[in-house]
């Protein structure tokens, strides 16, 4: 069976009040799936790696193939629980040790 | 070469110069080094001179842009003679066809913007495309009403915006995409505007263009125009003196 290539995202959350992992990245299911559909959003693997309630950042797991489908999915997030919210990708790495990495050096 | 990123339209309210500021200020922190601002003919010259000054302080490219929105034909073209020698970019916002193809087919104009909401009013077909793509005029599409917009009205402008791509890819149109932002919140990074067009079957090369090359080639060429150098296309005064 071939290797799947994975991509780990690094994502600053700007919003007026603290999220909670869960409401993150059931809207980060919920904005793929309504832009690919639900087809569209099983084939993208995407899990939440972790969370920074402090620093308002999180690391989202994604496919190669689908990491364009899921950064476009990102980019019209507007609202989570009812708060309005922005998501903007910090970095984009193979692994986790890199993108900690590269996140460091930036702010936004 | 790094690209340098361009955001035409910002539209904050600006009677509060304040939270235009905010809009510069989280423009730069996104990565953009070139701005502009949504006018009309009636906008408050100082409020823009404070604007551009602001912009120059925290080292952003301001770029001067009118929208026009007139009524026909003739108020389109009366409206370019007074403006196209004192702004870098024009845009005009298309609601009766009779101005889209007037719009489309006149080379004083750089942008052509449709409503979003309006689909009726979306008059950019196969004969706007043929006009635009012989007069170097380029379409230009907002990012904000694909944000905010939700279930079908968004799916059908969708619709509207891949037959629309369709067309720009096939007439070779130059493609700009815009936040159109009118909040902080909905300012979003170049390379996540460009990601959208992932949904119109663009490259990330040429969906990165929309947010660099294409607005950088219309202010380079507008502001060479304006220069007081300029003779015509190409052809430049060096030095001028006793031969």
């Amino acid at each position: 069976m071939k290797r799947v290539k994975r991509r780990y995202l690094a994502l600053q959350i700007e919003s007026t009040s603290a999220l909670n992992p869960r409401e993150l990245i059931d809207a980060i299911w919920i904005a793929v799936s309504k832009l690919y559909g639900e087809y569209g959003a099983s084939k993208t693997n995407l899990s939440l790696i972790d969370f920074n309630s402090k620093k308002n950042r999180a690391i989202v797991r994604t496919n190669l193939i689908s990491l364009n489908q899921v950064r476009a999915s990102l980019t019209t997030i507007t609202s989570i629980a009812e708060q309005q919210v922005s998501l903007h990708v910090m970095a984009i790495s193979g692994t986790i040790k890199a993108l900690n990495k590269n996140i460091l050096k930036k702010t936004l | 070469m790094k690209r340098l990123f361009a955001d035409l339209h910002l539209s904050p309210p600006l009677h509060d110069l304040n939270y235009a500021f905010q809009l510069v200020k989280k423009a730069k922190l996104l990565g953009y080094q070139l701005l502009s601002f949504s006018t009309n003919l009636y906008s408050d010259k100082n409020t823009l001179n404070l604007l551009k000054n602001f912009c120059k302080e925290i080292q952003i490219d301001f770029v001067s842009r009118i929208d026009l929105n007139p009524k026909n034909r003739n108020e389109l073209k009366s409206q370019l003679r007074k403006v196209r020698r004192k702004y870098e970019v024009i845009c005009v916002k298309c609601e009766t066809k009779e101005v889209a193809r007037q719009a489309a087919q006149d080379r004083r104009v750089d942008l052509l913007n449709f409503p979003s909401l309006y689909f009726k009013k979306r008059f950019f077909d196969r004969a706007e495309a043929v006009l635009a793509s012989n007069s170097l005029t380029s379409l230009e599409i907002d990012v904000k009403p694909l944000l905010i917009l939700e279930g079908p009205s968004r799916t059908r402008l969708l619709s509207f915006l891949r037959r629309e791509t369709a067309l720009v890819k096939d007439f070779h149109i130059p493609l700009i995409l815009s936040s159109g932002a009118t909040t902080t919140l909905l300012q979003r990074k170049p390379r996540e505007i460009a990601s959208l067009l992932n949904l119109f079957d663009f490259d990330m090369t040429s969906a990165l263009d929309t947010v660099s090359r294409n607005p950088y080639s219309i202010i380079m060429r507008n502001r060479e125009k304006l220069g007081s150098k300029f003779v015509a296309p190409g052809i430049q005064i060096i030095k001028e003196g006793k031969l």
